[in-house]
């Protein structure tokens, strides 16, 4: 069985908003995950008895200001402190701010370098008849 | 008077790194403050090194106890965004092997936290029947932990019909040991007065500090990811195993509780598993965004993965289930005892190589 | 056997696999403390390091305080092939491969993840290595005095 796919359109603005109403509703807050695309993209994941909720954020850059969750859903604090320190996030007022020590890593915000240009898929063979040069 | 008692990462009960602040006065915990990162190894960025069918084996690998459950989410995932059929005998042999490591794994937790509240002869007793599991395990995939027989398209291996309801007739056997083990766990004086009323989580709590698997269970909130019929769970009868009271015993008698259920799951497809094959060719590249959920036996694992129609995924992101029962677990803490704080980190079946990937 | 041996177990940032296959080894099927191996949690007591998974930028440290605290003789042994090489995960960017990186290693146990047999193949050739050491050290042939 595939599982409905409900993804829904949200700005950094209209979070908090759409995010308490999730509460309200008696949703549990499933996930936090950002990615690196052109920009960034956030997603906020929520359930309800196997009814399953996308909001997505889309960002030029992670210095844009996005407001914390985690006055909605307390647990929201890993997540946001998560996305802080892997993405470089700027996520203001977050409760239980680490100030980038939740993962103490070797490189930080790594997963804000842009991924590498997709690999040309077949390697240019030499065809019968190339001369190959001897080096 | 307040004082601060760092909890690790190196720590007897631990087998694991994961550094916890107690603040204490007196005896009491007041406040708890978790910081991890000593074993994140950054996989998930692996997907750009690695194409999308070989990482099935860095996802079996970002946990050795849920391994082959890692590795299906995985599978699932991509197979719904490459809308691949995967042939109903491979979606049952799925079922088998995740319920089988449902099994280890709960008496592998049985054991940890038996020694954790120091009972050592009980963690043997639970550690030498996991061992009979992990036997039918390694006949069945050649590995005992890590088991590399998932992949996308189906499995690599087959069990013959025969072999299956052979299983599930040791299982059945081993079931009247599992009962006895129970027995001492849900019965005994000294192990109750460790487990009853320790760590209470009520169920409100539960969904709103997002727990998930045994911990919202035992608060009384029946949600279990199998419920979405995935693999082929939409063709097995069962129903999710509950308790009400919330606290440490609770949790306990829900993962025996769920051992049962596995042992009778696996019944169930050994009957109903049908002929056919178990794999089939996967051509073209995997494109779009797809959330796939399942259930481990720590609880709901979430695969996000985004493709954009070349060799190397976008992004996948893993949520485990640890990683979500932080907050209870801290909620639960607050407020104990600081003789009971081993206890109440292992009711969360704590697995940090999950959590940090 | 002349002594018996006590292991400190560290885990790098390994998946879990070769931890628990650790722990297997400890219990009734496989049963080394029959061999008096005792799984020890304090550096100060241990002749044997242990180390599953690799290392990273995080536990450096942790890793060479505990070496650094073993008494003398002692054997440092990689278990599985993370703390071989860094294994699948050593092209990840909070990777920097095996524990050889940080500290001296005299014994490397291949497998992903490990088996019990080969752990405790593992354990039986660190003694062999122990006791060449320990005669380096004193030069004497026994441990007796």
């Amino acid at each position: 069985m595939i599982e409905s796919q409900d993804f829904r359109e949200t700005t950094p603005e209209r979070l908090i908003g759409e995010v308490q109403g999730m509460r309200d509703a008696g949703y549990r807050l499933v996930q936090i995950g950002a990615t690196r695309t052109e920009g960034f993209e956030i997603n906020y994941s929520f359930d309800r008895n196997l009814e399953f909720v996308n909001f997505k954020i889309r960002l030029a850059d992670n210095t844009e200001a996005i407001p914390s969750i985690s006055g909605v859903y307390w647990s929201a604090f890993l997540y946001e402190n998560e996305l802080h320190d892997l993405f470089g996030l700027n996520i203001k007022n977050i409760h239980i701010d680490y100030q980038g020590h939740f993962y103490r890593v070797a490189r930080p915000a790594a997963f804000a370098e842009k991924p590498p240009p997709p690999k040309i898929k077949r390697a240019v063979k030499p065809t019968a008849g190339t001369e190959v040069k001897e080096t | 008077m307040r004082t601060i008692i760092p909890f690790g990462p190196q720590h007897p009960v631990l087998p694991e790194p994961i550094h916890l602040d107690l603040v204490v006065e007196d005896e009491t915990v007041v406040d708890v403050i978790p910081s991890i990162g000593f074993i994140h190894r950054g996989l998930e960025k692996l997907v750009e090194k690695k194409d999308f069918q070989e990482f099935v084996y860095v996802a079996e690998r970002i946990c050795g106890i849920c391994s082959f459950i890692h590795g299906m989410t995985y599978c699932h995932g991509v197979e719904q965004l490459m809308k691949i059929e995967v042939p109903p005998r491979a979606h049952y042999l799925r079922t088998v092997w995740s319920e089988l490591s449902r099994i280890h794994s709960h008496l592998l937790w049985l054991g940890l936290i038996a020694d954790a509240f120091g009972f050592e002869s009980l963690f043997m007793h639970s550690w030498r029947l996991r061992e009979k599991v992990l036997d039918i395990i390694e006949a069945t995939t050649g590995g005992r932990v890590i088991f590399g027989s998932c992949k996308i398209g189906g499995v690599r291996r087959d069990i013959e019909n025969g072999t299956l309801r052979e299983i599930a007739a040791k299982l059945r056997d081993y079931a009247v040991e599992y009962k006895d083990l129970g027995n001492v766990f849900l019965n005994d004086l000294t192990v109750k007065r460790r487990l009853c009323g320790v760590g209470v989580l009520s169920g409100p709590d539960a969904l709103g500090l997002g727990s998930v698997g045994p911990m919202l269970r035992a608060s009384g909130v029946a949600q279990d990811m199998r419920l979405l019929k995935y693999a082929a769970y939409g063709g097995i009868d069962f129903a999710p195993v509950t308790a009400e009271e919330g606290d440490s015993y609770a949790r306990c008698a829900v993962r025996i509780g769920e051992i049962f259920q596995s042992v009778e799951i696996i019944r169930q497809c050994s009957e109903k598993i049908p002929g056919g094959a178990i794999e089939i060719k996967v051509t073209g590249l995997p494109e779009g965004e797809f959330y796939a959920r399942t259930e481990q036996p720590r609880g709901e694992v979430i695969y996000y993965i985004k493709a954009n129609g070349t060799k190397n995924l976008e992004r996948l992101r893993v949520r485990t289930p640890t990683f979500a029962n932080i907050p209870p677990m801290l909620k639960i803490m607050t407020g104990c005892q600081l003789a009971d704080v081993p206890v109440l980190v292992l009711t969360i079946d704590p697995c940090i190589s999950c959590t940090e990937r | 056997m002349q002594k018996s041996p006590w292991i400190i177990h560290y885990d790098g940032s390994s998946c879990n696999g070769c931890d628990i296959e650790v722990l297997a080894a400890l219990t009734p099927m496989y049963d080394v403390e029959r061999f008096g191996v005792i799984n020890t949690g304090n550096p100060k007591h241990a002749d044997i390091f242990l180390i599953t998974g690799s290392v990273n930028e995080q536990n450096k440290a942790v890793i060479k305080n505990i070496y650094d605290q073993m008494p003398n003789p002692k054997v440092v042994m990689a278990v599985g092939i993370c703390a071989c090489t860094g294994g699948i995960f050593r092209e990840c960017y909070n990777v920097l491969g095996g524990p050889d990186k940080v500290i001296p290693v005299d014994l490397y146990v291949p497998g992903c993840a490990a088996r019990p047999e080969s752990i405790i193949d593992g354990v039986v050739k660190a003694l062999e290595l122990w006791e060449g050491k320990r005669r380096k050290r004193t030069g004497r042939e026994s441990i007796q005095t």
